[in-house]
């Protein structure tokens, strides 16, 4: 274990590797409250365990208990969570070269994409740092969560309402601390604004999840704005690296 | 209440749908070389859906606005993350900006 935590720290640097635990801390709290939420809404126990084994998704499992707890049909809550995370399809062509060659590593990265490891993930300047950054955020949340929701599921109602520590707003803060250097560059500043305006607008009449996707409008809109001008000459992986970051 | 043989059923349908959106980006990279174009916009797409996440997951909440603290929150980190805080500091900020104002009474 400790001689991990000495690897990992020379591989990312002591800053990196505070931040992803930082945000696994966070995510496990966070797991307990969803434990908790679904075993107190009348729900079986081994219900919020599965889903967060077998979806790992903490949008979409919120969505999927709320809509079953509420009485809802099981195929509706089925497609609204589906729909909620049909984002990973673009998420996966970004960043899935992080996953290294053959069928089981690239199984499993995908299974442990979501949008933390994706910001982390693209926050990285070089190959490297992006696929250990990756691999370290994705297995720990994955079992800090799993951790989490069971401590939940079992312990009851004591950290049901993550509100009161402010968790629900520590998350859009820490995708939007992973991406804003990303933002750096114009044509993307461009189409993140234009993005948001779309998903906001259209939010209160679409259901979840659609906004966010309908966000990628906003990167036609960018492209139309900068054809193939001056601006962006051949694209070498070097000025790739350098867009990412 | 729904049944467990239902309930097993949904999460494994739900599962196996949310892998194969995840599996199709990494499966479909390995058959085709993209461009270094491509590859940019890929990478832009990511970042413009983790803006819209942001957005929408500080302001609303069930297509609603999500009252003062949350916006607030995410607000006081965003201006440590520009200037260059340290992360911790923009994450714990954002989450005590928003509990404290709960504590005061603002929803």
């Amino acid at each position: 274990m400790r001689s991990i935590w000495r690897t990992l720290t020379s591989r990312l640097g002591p800053g990196l590797l505070r931040d992803i635990v930082l945000v696994c801390a966070a995510d496990g709290l966070v797991g307990a409250s969803f434990g908790a939420i679904t075993v107190g809404s009348g729900l079986p126990l081994w219900l919020p365990m599965l889903l967060s084994l077998v979806v790992f998704a903490g949008a979409a499992q919120f969505m999927f208990v709320g809509l079953i707890a509420s009485g809802g049909n099981p195929i509706a809550a089925v497609v609204a969570g589906l729909v909620v995370n049909a984002r990973h399809v673009p998420f996966g062509f970004a960043i899935g070269d992080v996953f290294g060659r053959g069928l089981a590593r690239r199984a499993a990265g995908a299974h442990l994409m979501i949008d933390e490891t994706v910001a982390f993930a693209l926050a990285q300047r070089d190959s490297d740092r992006r696929r250990v950054a990756f691999w370290t955020c994705g297995i720990g949340l994955f079992v800090c969560w799993n951790v989490g929701v069971v401590a939940g599921a079992f312990g009851g109602t004591v950290i049901s309402d993550t509100d009161a520590f402010g968790l629900d707003a520590a998350f859009p803060a820490v995708l939007l601390a992973l991406v804003l250097p990303s933002l750096k560059d114009r044509s993307t500043r461009l189409a993140a604004a234009v993005g948001v305006v779309v998903a906001l607008a259209t939010s209160p009449v679409l259901p979840a999840g659609v906004p966010v996707l309908l966000a990628l409008a906003g990167v036609l809109v960018a492209r139309g704005g900068t054809p193939d001008g001056p601006r962006d000459p051949a694209p070498t992986p070097q000025s790739r690296s350098e867009d990412v970051t | 209440m729904t049944s467990p043989l239902v309930l097993v059923v949904a999460t494994v349908v739900l599962g196996a749908g949310t892998f194969a959106f995840r599996f199709a980006g990494p499966a479909l990279r390995t058959r085709v070389t993209l461009s270094g174009r491509a590859e940019h916009l890929m990478a832009t797409s990511a970042v413009v859906l983790l803006a819209a996440l942001v957005a929408t997951s500080a302001l609303l909440a069930d297509g609603e606005f999500a009252g003062v603290a949350r916006p607030a929150g995410v607000a006081v980190g965003g201006v440590l993350a520009w200037r260059k805080a340290p992360f911790v500091v923009v994450v714990l900020a954002a989450a005590a900006t928003a509990a404290g104002l709960r504590l005061l009474g603002v929803p």
